[in-house]
């Protein structure tokens, strides 16, 4: 089954090389993918997983403001039980002092994402795109 | 008291020297005060920055007190969230013999963040409104250029005041990298006609460094033609930016790259250089990397005996030149009016930033860096050329691989990283 994956920023992150990217990465695993943009407020990355039933959203933030707005934007989503299926996962330069992503990892991880990544991983994080998810997403009509 | 930002750059001009600005900002006003402070004493002729954080770019003025209150660093100085008052405390306590500071923000709407700072007395800031949407915001170019227009309006303003305000058009860095240079003059010449329509006299025209400091020099020759053409009866110097693309990781790599950005400014003939430092793969850079780098990149301006034989392409620069000229006279021509002309040129993609995401950009256009390392057309999509402007290049559609897209975006890292691990 193909796999649909929403890829986004954070409300006050511009940087925009990095969903290029990203994009070109997830469609040569075979993604279907719908990237949101640069600068996307809470409320309209909600709306777009509600629209488009994803089975993956990645966030990517590279402006140093990620690991707290990657903490509101988990926080919001948990309001919405529908959106619960979706494997969420963050990654980038997620603070502004250079140290390891994974240094908010366990934060965000108890906060509800699936995954944190570091700048680096790469890898690790084409090895959890190609496995399924457990989506039921799809099943829900709206 | 600041002193004026225009008037600094023309004494220093007449001192022949480049004058050198950090990317600097932090959250808090005391460490922000030690910043300015910093750059005010250190050995160079400088100009103070204060670079707004980007909660603040997006109009969002409660998430820096959140993130301060509870002591979270923020990637800028939040000026609007610190109020005018409490930024004028900061710059009146600066001591510093002519000291002129300037705002570099990144907003696509930033009506509230000119108006702080004009009541706290600062009087250069940046902008534009293409060069201030498209790699910042989500928002329709249509809002953005009625908002630029009416923050030129209070800009120009204070002239009734005697106060000339300064306004830098960030047009020539784009999204950082990969913009052919004709693209980037084009607009950085229509946002200045824009400046000047709507009542600014003294702007500035900025470029950033390439994959190619021959190409770079080229692109600052035809620059100074056409600044000559377009802006002759107001005030205008030109400003180089180091590299704003992917940065080298070592410190060898970086400390180059740094000193010969200086040394194309230079040449250049450039007023002014806003620099960069080793941090900038990694982190923002601490006060100590800032003031280091200004005192690099200066004094690599005076020292051009070893300067890697750097020379203008004359066959690149009248293509350069021939390029920007024809974008910037089809827009003119689109609608008498500047503000409807641009818009209706994005609509057809006779403006089209390659790469750029935002909803008004069609996003056909691709670059590629070629074997002399020169940045060039690789797609044209609706660009009005005629094909005498183009090359080769022009004519191919080139597929992309992530990784090939990875390589194209590390092609100035690995340049500099690799020749001083050798
Ligand atoms: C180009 C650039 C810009 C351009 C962006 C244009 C655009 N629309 O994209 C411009 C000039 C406009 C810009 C502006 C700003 N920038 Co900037 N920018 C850069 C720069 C130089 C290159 C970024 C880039 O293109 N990378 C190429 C892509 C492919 O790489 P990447 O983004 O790092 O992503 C890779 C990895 O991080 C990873 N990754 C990323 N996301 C994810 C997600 C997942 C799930 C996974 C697994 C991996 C992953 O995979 C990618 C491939 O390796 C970097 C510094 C650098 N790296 O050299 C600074 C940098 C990212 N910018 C920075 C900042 C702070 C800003 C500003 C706030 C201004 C300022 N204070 O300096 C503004 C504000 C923008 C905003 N509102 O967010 C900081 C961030 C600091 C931090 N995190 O500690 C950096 C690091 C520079 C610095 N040292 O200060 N920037």
């Amino acid at each position: 089954m193909k796999q649909r994956t929403v890829l986004s920023t954070l409300p006050s992150d511009s940087h925009s090389w990095n969903l290029v990217y990203l994009q070109l990465l997830l469609e040569e695993l075979g993604h279907e993918v719908i990237n949101v943009g640069t600068c996307v407020p809470i409320d309209v990355l909600i709306k777009k997983c509600h629209e488009s039933r994803p089975n993956n959203l990645v966030i990517s933030s590279v402006n140093g403001h990620g690991h707290l707005d990657g903490m509101k934007m988990i926080l919001a989503m948990k309001k919405y039980p529908m959106l619960k299926g979706i494997r969420v996962v963050i990654g980038g330069k997620l603070g502004t002092q250079g140290c390891d992503s994974k240094d908010y990892a366990e934060k965000l991880l108890r906060a509800g994402f699936d995954a944190v990544f570091s700048e680096k991983e790469i890898p690790e994080f084409i090895s959890l795109m190609n496995e399924d998810t457990k989506n039921n997403n799809q099943k829900i009509a709206l | 008291m600041i002193y004026n930002f225009s008037d600094y750059i023309n004494e220093m001009k007449r001192a022949n020297k480049l004058v050198v600005q950090p990317r600097m900002g932090f959250g808090t006003l005391d460490k922000m005060k030690q910043g300015l402070l910093a750059v005010a004493n250190c050995n160079a002729p400088t100009i103070g920055t204060l670079t707004l954080d980007s909660y603040t770019r997006v109009n969002d003025f409660i998430s820096p007190k959140i993130a301060l209150d509870s002591h979270q660093e923020i990637n800028g100085f939040p000026i609007v969230t610190h109020g005018a008052i409490a930024t004028r405390e900061l710059l009146d306590g600066i001591v510093a013999d002519k000291f002129a500071v300037q705002v570099r923000h990144g907003t696509a709407l930033p009506v509230e963040i000119i108006k702080v700072l004009l009541a706290a007395g600062i009087n250069a800031t940046e902008g534009g409104p293409i060069s201030y949407c498209l790699p910042y915001s989500r928002l329709p170019i249509e809002n953005a250029i009625s908002a630029w227009a009416t923050c030129c309006e209070l800009l120009a303003s204070s002239r009734e005041k005697g106060i000339i305000n300064h306004l830098e058009s960030f047009a020539g860095c784009m999204l950082g990298q990969l913009c052919p240079p004709s693209l980037l003059l084009a607009l950085g010449i229509l946002e200045g006609i824009f400046f000047k329509r709507h009542g600014l006299v003294s702007v500035s025209l900025s470029y950033a460094q390439g994959p190619s400091a021959e190409q770079d020099l080229s692109a600052l020759a035809a620059l100074h033609v056409l600044a000559n053409e377009y802006l002759s009866d107001i005030d205008w110097h030109i400003v180089v930016y180091t590299y704003m693309g992917v940065f080298p990781k070592t410190i060898a790599g970086a400390s180059e790259i740094i000193k010969t950005s200086a040394q194309i400014a230079k040449i250049g003939n450039a007023q002014r250089l806003i620099v960069k430092t080793p941090a900038e793969a990694f982190r923002i850079p601490t006060i100590e990397e800032n003031v280091k780098s200004l005192e690099l990149a200066y004094s690599a301006s005076k020292n051009l005996e070893n300067n890697n034989n750097l020379a203008i392409d004359l066959e690149e620069q009248e293509i350069i030149y021939h390029q920007a000229r024809f974008l910037v006279e089809s827009v003119l021509d689109l609608h008498c009016s500047l503000n409807k002309g641009l818009q209706i040129a994005f609509k057809k993609g006779y403006l089209d930033v390659p790469y750029c995401l935002h909803q008004n950009n069609k996003n056909l256009t691709r670059s590629v860096i070629d074997s002399r390392g020169y940045l060039q057309w690789a797609e044209t999509g609706n660009l009005p050329f005629s094909q005498d402007y183009l090359n080769d290049f022009s004519k191919r559609k080139i597929p992309i691989t992530s990784d090939g897209f990875l390589f194209m975006l590390g092609f100035v890292q690995h340049k500099y990283d690799n020749v001083k691990s050798e």
